[in-house]
C-alpha cells in the first residue's frame, strides 16, 4: 500500500488523494475524516494511511458500520459548521446512506427556502477491474448525478484527485467524490503544484484533441478512451477525447462544442447502458448537436450484468478499449 | 397493376445490379417516387415506379445482378389483397434469390418472397449533418447516396455529391465503408463506364453509315442577346450559349424531321417530339448522355434549368433512369476549351448527332467587309440509312436561321 | 408542580398549539393546506416540557408532526401558518409545508419527513458541538415507528460511542401510522432497547407537561456536562388520526375515549387550579390570547405572496459563500 512521496519522479493517484486530505486537513481546523477504518487501519484502499498519526483520532475518525448514521452525522456536523468529509467504502455500500444524502444532504437548501447548506463531501471507491464482484464493483455515479442539490465529481487523473477535494470543501452544498478503484495505483508525473485556482468544478476538458469523432467519458472510463483513441490512429482516425470530471452539473457546452467539431460521438460509461451517464450524455449531444450529428451517438458501457468475479468475464463485462475501437468503426470510420 | 422491372437505361444496357431497395412490401407508392438505385455499367441510377400503388413483394435482393425486363418488384393496387404467390421468377441465368420449394405437401402452402436483407428504408436515413448541410449546398438528397451506416447518408456523401473530381474526400473524414451493398471503387466504375462506351461506339461505327457536314454560325446577335437577357438575371438564372444552342437544335430539328428519331429493325422511326440528348463528357473519364424529354416544347430558362440539373447528376453519377431513356437526337458541344469542329458518332438507335466546337472569334466577311465576329463550327453526323448530306445541310441551315433570331427562340 | 409562571406558561403553549392545530384542521377542510399534514392534539405536553429546558443556542431536529414543536420553539405562528398556506412569508419560504418547517435563526433544523432521518443529522450537530466546544443541547423528537428503523440503531450506538450531547427523545404514541407498536416491533420498552447502547434511558408521562419538562431538564443537564446521549420515551397519543386522510380504522373509539381523558390540557389545567394558580377569567384570557393569535396570523398568511416561479431554481445550489 506504501507508494513512493511525490517528490519522486512519479506519484500516484492515491498519494494525491491522500497529499488533498492532508492539505485540507492542514489549512482548516474545521476539516476532519470520517468513515470506515479510515483510522488506524489507513483507509480500506490506503488513501488516509498516516494520517491517524499526523491528525489524530478526533479528525480521522473511524466510524462504526453504519453508513446511514456516519453520512447522516457528516450532514448535522456540516450543519453545526464543520467541514466533514465522509469516506464511504464503496458506492455500493453508500446505498445503505442514500436517504442520507439525497433526502437530507441535498435537498435541505431548497426544501428550507435556503437557510440552511450542507458544506459536506462524501468521497467513496467505485468502479470495477479487480474481480471484487457484485456487491464491490459496480459504478453508480448516475444515480447521485441525477440529484438536483449535489455536485459530483469523477477525478480521472492525478491533477483531479489532488486538486478537487479542496475545492469541493469550498463549496457551501454536498459534494459528492467519486474515486475509482482501478486508478488508485496508476502512477504518473507528480501533479501541478501551482494549480489555475479557483480550481474548476464546473467543466469538463478535452484530454486529448481530434477531428473525426468524440469520445466521452469520466473516471477511469476515460482512460478506456485514451487507449482506444491510440488504437485509432492507426486507422486514421483522429478521436478526440473528452473526460467529463464534473458530473453534475454536467458540461453539455464541452460536449456539444466537442461533437460540433467532431460530428461523432461515442459515450464510454461503465456504468450500465439503460437510464444512465451514457443516455444523459446521448440525450445533450442531442439537445444541443442534433444538426451537427453526422451518426447516431454510440455507447459502450459496461454490459446489463450485476459484475461476475472470474477475471475473463469482469473483462467482457466491462468497456475496453477493442470496443470503443469497434462502435467508432461501426459508424463508418477507419476500420 | 404494373410490376416494376429493371429499366433499360439506354441501347447499351443489358443488365443491371440492384443496390439498395428505398421502399419495402406494404409501402405505398405513387407514379415517380424513387424506389431503388441500381448500378448500370455507367451510373447508379435510381429508378422510379410509374405506376401508383402498393409494394406487394420486393422480388430482387440488393446485389444481384439481372437483365434489364426482370420484375424487381411487384405491386399491387391500394386496397388489393397482397399476391402471396412466389415471385417471379427472373431469367435463370443470373443470380436472383430463388423462391422456396413448394412443400411436398397437400397443404396450401404460402412461400415467402424473398425480401431486400438491408433493412427496408421506409425513410431514407440522412444523418442530421447530411440534411444540413445539403440544404446549405443546394443538393436533392434523393439523387445522393448513403454510405454511412445501414446505408444512411452522411454528410461527406452529401458533399461527395457536389465533388466532381472522383476520389477526393472532405478533409476530416474519411470513406465509410458499410453500405448496404459494396459500392464500386471508382476505378472499378471507370473501366466499366469505359468498357460500355466502347461497346456502344463500336456498334455505331459497325452499324452505322455515317456522313457529316459542317457550317459556321455567326453567334454575334444570339450571344448579344444573352449577354441582354443575363444582365437583368440572378446568376442563378442566367443562360449559358448552351442552352440557345440546345433550343435551336431542338426547333431545327422540327424543321428536319429525318433526324429525329430512331433507327430499329431497319426502320426509322421517325420521333413526335425531341428528346434532346446531352453528351456530358465525365471529369474521370467517359462520355454519358443523359436526355431532356421534350426538349423542343421547353422555354429557354426551362432548357436552362435542365441541362443545369442534368449535368450536375450526370457528373455525381446519380442519374435517375428517366434521364438516360429514350434521346431522339443528341447534341454533343466541346465548350470554350475544345476543339473547333467535332465530328461525331452517332449513340444508337438515333440517326443523327449534332456537334458544336469551340466558340470563338473568327474573321468573318459580312456585307464585303472582313471583320472578327464570335462564331461557332456546327457538324451534323447523320446516319445515311435515314437522310444525306442535303437533308444534313438543311438541318444546318436552320440551326442558323434560328441562332440569328435570337429573339425568337 | 412548579410554583411559578413557568407552569402557566406551559398551559398558554398547550393551548396555542391545540388552537393552532385546530386552525389547521379548518384550514385543511377548507382547501388552503394541501400536501400531507400531521396534527399534534394530545401530544402537546412533550414539545412544551422538552422547549422550556432549552435555550437559543440548543437545536432542536423535529419530524412531521412538528407544528407544536415550531410553536414551543418560538417560531412566530404567523411563519407557521404562512408556510402552510405556501407563502414566501412563511418560515421556509412556503416551499416546505407542513412537513418541513424550518427556522435557522431558532436552530429548529425541520420539519423531517423522512421516518428516522433526523436521527443521524442530530448526531452530526451534537458531534460538530463537540469538536468546536460548544455548549449546546441537541434535542431529537422522533416517533416510537422510528425505533424499528436501522438509522435509530445506529445512531444511538454511533452517539454513545462517541459520547455524543443529544437528547433522542421519543414520542410513543402508539401507533406508526396505523400499525400498532406491539404489532410491529418484538421489545415495545422502547426505554430497555435503548439502554443497551449504554446511555440514560427513562420513560416519563407524556400527557404530563411537568414531567416531561423535570426529565428533559435532568437529562439535557446530563448532556451538556458531558455525560454523552440520553434517551427519552414521553408515552402519549394522538387524539386524532394519523394524517388527514386516516379514516383512523385501527383504533376503537373506546381506546381513543380512554386516552382522551388523560388529555394534557386538562391535566395541567387541573394541576393548576388545584394549586390555585389558574381561575376561569385566566382560563379564559389565554383562550382569547390564543384565538387573537391565530386570527391575526391566518390573515397574515392569507396576505402572504406565493414565490414568483422565475424563484423556482434558487436554494437548489446555495447562494452564500462559504469562510
Amino acid at each position: 500500500m506504501s507508494e513512493p512521496a511525490s517528490t519522486a519522479a512519479t506519484t500516484t493517484y492515491r498519494e494525491a488523494l491522500r497529499e488533498a486530505l492532508r492539505d485540507a486537513l492542514r489549512a482548516d481546523e474545521r476539516v476532519f475524516l470520517m468513515g470506515e477504518d479510515v483510522g488506524r487501519y489507513g483507509g480500506s484502499f490506503g488513501v488516509s494511511r498516516g494520517l491517524l498519526d499526523e491528525f489524530g483520532p478526533e479528525r480521522i475518525r473511524d466510524a462504526p458500520l453504519s453508513e446511514s448514521a456516519f453520512v447522516g452525522a457528516g450532514v448535522g456536523a456540516a450543519l453545526g459548521d464543520l467541514r466533514p468529509i465522509v469516506e464511504v467504502m464503496t458506492v455500493n455500500f453508500s446505498m445503505l446512506a442514500l436517504d442520507q444524502i439525497v433526502n437530507t444532504a441535498a435537498s435541505l437548501s431548497h426544501m428550507s427556502g435556503g437557510q440552511f447548506h450542507v458544506p459536506l463531501v462524501v468521497r467513496m471507491t467505485t468502479g470495477g477491474g479487480r474481480q471484487l464482484a457484485a456487491q464491490h464493483s459496480h459504478s453508480l455515479e448516475a444515480w447521485y448525478a441525477h440529484v438536483p442539490g449535489l455536485r459530483v465529481l469523477a477525478p480521472a487523473t492525478i491533477d483531479d484527485a489532488r486538486w478537487m477535494l479542496g475545492a469541493a470543501l469550498d463549496d457551501p452544498d454536498p459534494v459528492i467524490i467519486f474515486e475509482h478503484g482501478s486508478l488508485y495505483g496508476m502512477e504518473g508525473e507528480p501533479w501541478e503544484e501551482s494549480p489555475v485556482r479557483p480550481i474548476d468544478l464546473e467543466h469538463a476538458v478535452v484530454r486529448r484533441a481530434g477531428r473525426d469523432v468524440t469520445l466521452i467519458a469520466s473516471s477511469q472510463s476515460v482512460h478506456v478512451a485514451l487507449a482506444a483513441a491510440e488504437v485509432l490512429v492507426a486507422d486514421g482516425v483522429e478521436a478526440e477525447v473528452v473526460d467529463l470530471r464534473v458530473l453534475r452539473p454536467l458540461d453539455g457546452a464541452t460536449i456539444v462544442e466537442s461533437v460540433t467539431r467532431t460530428h461523432r460521438a461515442v459515450v464510454v460509461d461503465e456504468g450500465w447502458r439503460s437510464v444512465g451517464l451514457s443516455a444523459e450524455v446521448s440525450a445533450r449531444i442531442m439537445e444541443g448537436a442534433f444538426y451537427e450529428l453526422d451518426a447516431p451517438v454510440e455507447r459502450v458501457c459496461t454490459l446489463e450484468v450485476p459484475l461476475p468475479y472470474p477475471k475473463h468475464l469482469e473483462d467482457a463485462a466491462l468497456p475496453q478499449p477493442q470496443r470503443v475501437v469497434d462502435a467508432v468503426h461501426a459508424m463508418g470510420l477507419g476500420g | 397493376m404494373g410490376d416494376l422491372r429493371m429499366p433499360t437505361l439506354g441501347a447499351d444496357m443489358t443488365a443491371g445490379t440492384l443496390l439498395e431497395w428505398h421502399v419495402a412490401p406494404g409501402d405505398a407508392v405513387h407514379r415517380g417516387d424513387i424506389v431503388a438505385t441500381v448500378d448500370t455499367d455507367k451510373a447508379e441510377i435510381d429508378i422510379e415506379t410509374f405506376d401508383d400503388g402498393v409494394v406487394d413483394a420486393l422480388v430482387v435482393e440488393p446485389g444481384t445482378r439481372v437483365p434489364v425486363g426482370t420484375v424487381l418488384a411487384t405491386l399491387r393496387a391500394d386496397g388489393e389483397v397482397p399476391r402471396m404467390a412466389a415471385p417471379v421468377a427472373p431469367e435463370p441465368a443470373v443470380a436472383v434469390p430463388a423462391p422456396p420449394p413448394p412443400a411436398p405437401s397437400a397443404a396450401p402452402v404460402v412461400s415467402a418472397p424473398p425480401v431486400a436483407a438491408a433493412a427496408p428504408a421506409h425513410r431514407r436515413r440522412v444523418s442530421p449533418l447530411a440534411r444540413r448541410v445539403a440544404a446549405d449546398l443546394g443538393v436533392d438528397l434523393a439523387a445522393v447516396t448513403g454510405t454511412g451506416p445501414a446505408g444512411a447518408i452522411t454528410r461527406v456523401d452529401v458533399e461527395r455529391a457536389t465533388t466532381t473530381v472522383p476520389g477526393t474526400t472532405v478533409p476530416g473524414t474519411t470513406v465509410p465503408g458499410r453500405a448496404a451493398v459494396e459500392r464500386r471503387s471508382a476505378d472499378e466504375r471507370l473501366a466499366s463506364l469505359r468498357a460500355a462506351v466502347a461497346a456502344l461506339m463500336a456498334r455505331s461505327k459497325r452499324e452505322i453509315p455515317h456522313y457529316t457536314v459542317q457550317r459556321t454560325i455567326d453567334l454575334t446577335a444570339a450571344l448579344d442577346w444573352l449577354d441582354a437577357y443575363n444582365a437583368g438575371q440572378p446568376p442563378a438564372r442566367r443562360l449559358l450559349p448552351a442552352a440557345l444552342l440546345l433550343r435551336a437544335v431542338a426547333l431545327a430539328a422540327h424543321d428536319v424531321p429525318e433526324v429525329n428519331g430512331t433507327y430499329e429493325d431497319d426502320t426509322f422511326h421517325p420521333a413526335p417530339d425531341v428528346t434532346l440528348g446531352v453528351a456530358i463528357s465525365l471529369r474521370q473519364g467517359g462520355v454519358i448522355a443523359p436526355a431532356i424529354p421534350n426538349a423542343d416544347a421547353l422555354a429557354l430558362p426551362d432548357l436552362m434549368s435542365d441541362l443545369r440539373e442534368l449535368t450536375a447528376r450526370a457528373r455525381r453519377g446519380v442519374l435517375r433512369g428517366t434521364d438516360l431513356g429514350g434521346a431522339t437526337l443528341t447534341v454533343t458541344s466541346l465548350g470554350d476549351q475544345g476543339a473547333d469542329l467535332v465530328c461525331g458518332v452517332i449513340f444508337p438507335p438515333q440517326v443523327a448527332l449534332v456537334g458544336f466546337g469551340r466558340i470563338a472569334e473568327r474573321p468573318v466577311a459580312v456585307n464585303g467587309m472582313l471583320g472578327a465576329r464570335r462564331t461557332v463550327i456546327a457538324t451534323l453526323a447523320g446516319d445515311h440509312r435515314v437522310s444525306d448530306g442535303h437533308r444534313g445541310s438543311l438541318l444546318l441551315a436552320s440551326l442558323d436561321h434560328h441562332l440569328q433570331e435570337p429573339d425568337a427562340l | 408542580m412548579s410554583a411559578n409562571g413557568h407552569a402557566l406558561a406551559h398551559l398558554r403553549d398547550m393551548v396555542r398549539i391545540r388552537r393552532l392545530e385546530e386552525r389547521c384542521i379548518e384550514l385543511y377542510s377548507a382547501g388552503e393546506i394541501r400536501g400531507f399534514m400531521h396534527v399534534y392534539i394530545g401530544e402537546e405536553a412533550i414539545a412544551v416540557g422538552a422547549m422550556q429546558a432549552l435555550g437559543p443556542e440548543d437545536n432542536v431536529v423535529a419530524t412531521y408532526r412538528e407544528h407544536g414543536h415550531a410553536l414551543a420553539r418560538g417560531i412566530p405562528t404567523r411563519a407557521i401558518l404562512a408556510e402552510m398556506l405556501g407563502r414566501v412569508e412563511g418560515s421556509s419560504r412556503g416551499r416546505g409545508g407542513s412537513m418541513h418547517l424550518f427556522d435557522a435563526q431558532r436552530r429548529f433544523f425541520g420539519g423531517n419527513a423522512i421516518v428516522g432521518g433526523g436521527l443521524p443529522l442530530a448526531a452530526g450537530l451534537a458531534l460538530a458541538t463537540r469538536m468546536r466546544g460548544e455548549d449546546r443541547a441537541t434535542v431529537c423528537f422522533f416517533g416510537e415507528g422510528a425505533a424499528a428503523e436501522g438509522e435509530f440503531h445506529e445512531t444511538l450506538n454511533l452517539a454513545a460511542l462517541w459520547r455524543l450531547p443529544v437528547l433522542f427523545l421519543c414520542e410513543n404514541n402508539l401507533y406508526a401510522m396505523g400499525t400498532a407498536l406491539e404489532r410491529s416491533q418484538a421489545q415495545t420498552d422502547l426505554a430497555l432497547r435503548a439502554s443497551t447502547y449504554a446511555m440514560p434511558a427513562w420513560s416519563v408521562d407524556g400527557m404530563d407537561v411537568e414531567a416531561v419538562a423535570r426529565a428533559v431538564d435532568e437529562q439535557v443537564a446530563t448532556i451538556r456536562g458531558g455525560g454523552g446521549p440520553c434517551f427519552l420515551e414521553a408515552k402519549t397519543y394522538r387524539f386524532r388520526a394519523h394524517s388527514m386522510y386516516d379514516p383512523d380504522l385501527y383504533r376503537s373509539k373506546e381506546e381513543i375515549a380512554r386516552w382522551k381523558q388523560r388529555d394534557p390540557l386538562d391535566l395541567h389545567a387541573a394541576a393548576l387550579r388545584a394549586a390555585g394558580l389558574l381561575d376561569d377569567d385566566a382560563f379564559a384570557a389565554i383562550e382569547t390570547d390564543a384565538a387573537a393569535e391565530l386570527d391575526d396570523a391566518v390573515a397574515y398568511a392569507r396576505q402572504g405572496q406565493l414565490e414568483p416561479v422565475e424563484e423556482l431554481e434558487r436554494f437548489v445550489v446555495s447562494e452564500r459563500v462559504l469562510r
